[in-house]
């Protein structure tokens, strides 16, 4: 809770903002870093504005998950070979594959910071960025 | 013919129908667990007296109804096994932290009708003697968090839930917790030391039961938002009345998440055992069959944890016809009854409801690659078995889909395989070492070849370059 809090205001969870926790908590500051590093959803870094999140899961590879992926990192000047999370270098986009988003039925889904797309095809994503440089 | 039963998604897609707690009275709603508040109790022939709580957990044993997270277990057995004389306060868990791949129900209830779980979970909690209870739903589900927490709120307004709900003297709190991004806290366990703030690494069982020490080392119940559904509807009709639905020991209704090659994708509520997995698949109320031209290679029946079955897979299935005795008999995949029990004889599971469909233009080997990632990424690496086997399956998987195999990978995946499974905490060895197996077991050939083709072609490779340098 305390941490999808920090996370919200600040983007991702700094060092700071670990010692802070951990002393307003009474722990060590090493309790609240394994959470940091366990947990996917948090950050220790700041990401872009608009994080792209492809679903990389079965279901949606099957219906075109990596072309999808592939047409957001060359549309926004990634390298579509590299592994992880990446961000642009004007931190407008972060773009990155992710497990299992529980939608398998309206496959390939993305996820663009808290908004949800479903049966994303090449067009569709192209609609989705322009709907994220109108904002 | 085959068709949907609709008892907990009755008006989730209805047009017009909303989250919100009017829409949810309007349609009857709440009203279980007016029923369940103003039961009384019931004399025994021994004279004792039973208590309506008691009353509530026999009905739910006598209702048959079994987990729909994954397992399959029984809830009343669940609920009978919890510990009510340690003195220690008793929680429940509702576990939405629905991420095993190819299941996509539980997302349907949290965004379209949240009300319904909350008002299963209150008449569970009652039942069970519960004065807190917690909702843990995944990270990714941003919207359905608030949706959730919204839905609480009006239910607290109209005294629902909070203190002396509906004047019956009983108080209960639901608060929703969320996760971020870890599969591995569907696991209950897991689930719970993440609830306590702390990385979700899995308990060990013995002496972690959650029935006894769960939250806070306090007995807990940890059920799926779907079974927590289906008690409401157990209340509602009656347990001998909602025993009638489905077949005998698979009772009631499912939601089986279809996803992959089909026409049709989506979430089919039926009756369970009562629609065949070919009937799922290809009729024209379900799947609507394959794309054009396509032929079915093979199915992953509940998750894709479960082991895959081959198309035109033969099973010796054992039926009790209702005058006669045990008989066993063959049954082809497709007619396989979708239910716990037949696809336990199949030597799978039905875990939780979801079936991908795999058609005859995909790769075992690719397949199987993409299913092994995910669970490199997601073990939590507590144990060593897991933590490294997961991970060299997957580089192997790798090496395979990318030109680098060789023959043998096949036997080397086995290997690792069979030495992860029951070697682990959790469950988790075996949700990916048993695809490994089925997979790499049911279509070895496609694995060996893949890899002495690759073999083969870096060897040409070899001598042609080693030939050209002379």
């Amino acid at each position: 809770m305390f941490l999808h809090a920090l996370q919200e205001h600040f983007g991702f969870i700094s060092k700071d903002a670990v010692e802070w926790t951990a002393s307003k908590l009474g722990l060590q500051p090493i309790n609240v870093h394994e959470l940091v590093t366990f947990y996917p959803m948090f950050r220790q870094e700041p990401l872009g504005r608009h994080q792209i999140k492809v679903c990389r899961t079965l279901s949606c590879a099957l219906a075109g998950a990596h072309q999808v992926r592939t047409f957001f990192c060359k549309r926004v000047g990634l390298d579509p070979h590299k592994h992880g999370p990446q961000t642009t270098s004007d931190g407008h986009y972060t773009v990155e594959f992710v497990e299992c988003l529980a939608s398998c039925g309206t496959a390939p889904v993305v996820m663009v910071n808290e908004t949800f797309h479903e049966q994303v095809t090449v067009e569709k994503a192209e609609q989705i960025l322009a709907g994220c440089r109108a904002t | 013919m085959p068709q949907e039963h609709r008892l907990i998604l009755k008006h989730a897609d209805a047009p017009g129908y909303t989250p919100d707690v009017e829409c949810y009275t309007r349609h009857g709603g709440y009203e279980a667990l007016r029923k369940a508040l103003a039961m009384i109790p019931r004399d025994l022939p021994d004279g004792k007296k039973m208590s309506p709580q008691e009353q509530i957990r026999e009905d739910v044993k006598l209702s048959g109804l079994r987990g729909r997270g994954g397992a399959g277990f029984s809830c009343g057995i669940k609920w009978s096994l919890v510990d009510r004389r340690s003195g220690k306060p008793i929680y429940l868990i509702c576990n939405a932290d629905e991420s095993e791949p190819g299941t996509f129900k539980d997302r349907q209830i949290l965004h379209k009708d949240p009300h319904q779980l909350i008002e299963g979970m209150i008449i569970s909690c009652w039942a069970n003697d519960v004065k807190l209870a917690y909702i843990y739903i995944r990270g990714e589900f941003p919207a359905g968090a608030k949706i959730l927490n919204h839905a609480l709120k009006e239910a607290r307004a109209r005294g629902f839930l909070g203190k002396n709900i509906l004047g019956a003297g009983y108080d209960l709190e639901i608060h929703v917790h969320r996760g971020a991004g870890a599969y591995i806290c569907g696991e209950e366990t897991g689930l719970i030391e993440s609830l306590e703030g702390k990385r979700a690494y899995p308990r060990i069982k013995p002496p972690y039961f959650p029935a006894v020490l769960g939250l806070y080392m306090c007995p807990t119940i940890v059920n799926n938002v779907e079974t927590l559904c289906a008690v409401k509807h157990i209340v509602s009709m009656g347990g001998a009345d909602y025993a009638r639905l489905g077949t005998p020991n698979n009772t009631g209704t499912r939601i089986v998440s279809l996803s992959g090659d089909v026409k049709r994708p989506g979430y089919y509520e039926v009756e369970v055992g009562k629609a065949s997995v070919g009937e799922l698949i290809f009729h024209e109320n379900f799947g609507q069959g394959l794309r054009e031209g396509r032929r079915l290679k093979a199915i992953i029946p509940g998750g894709s944890s479960s082991k895959v079955l081959k198309a035109g897979e033969k099973f010796k299935l054992k039926r009790k016809p209702p005058d006669g005795q045990m008989v066993a008999t063959d049954v082809d995949l497709l007619d396989l009854p979708y239910d716990f029990d037949s696809l336990q004889s199949a030597g799978t599971m039905s875990g939780s409801g979801a079936i991908i469909v795999l058609d005859d233009t995909r790769s075992m080997v690719d397949t199987l690659s993409n299913v092994s990632e995910f669970y490199a990424h997601e073990s939590c690496g507590q144990c060593t078995p897991c933590r490294e086997g997961s991970l060299w399956m997957s580089k192997a998987l790798d090496r395979l889909s990318n030109g680098q195999g060789r023959k043998q990978d096949a036997d080397y995946l086995l290997h690792i395989a069979q030495n992860i499974q029951g070697r682990t905490i959790c469950a988790f060895g075996e949700a990916c070492a048993w695809p490994v197996l089925s997979f790499v077991k049911k279509f070895k050939d496609e694995f060996e070849t893949r890899g002495a083709e690759q073999e083969a072609a870096r060897a040409g490779a070899g001598t042609a370059g080693g030939a050209s340098g002379q």
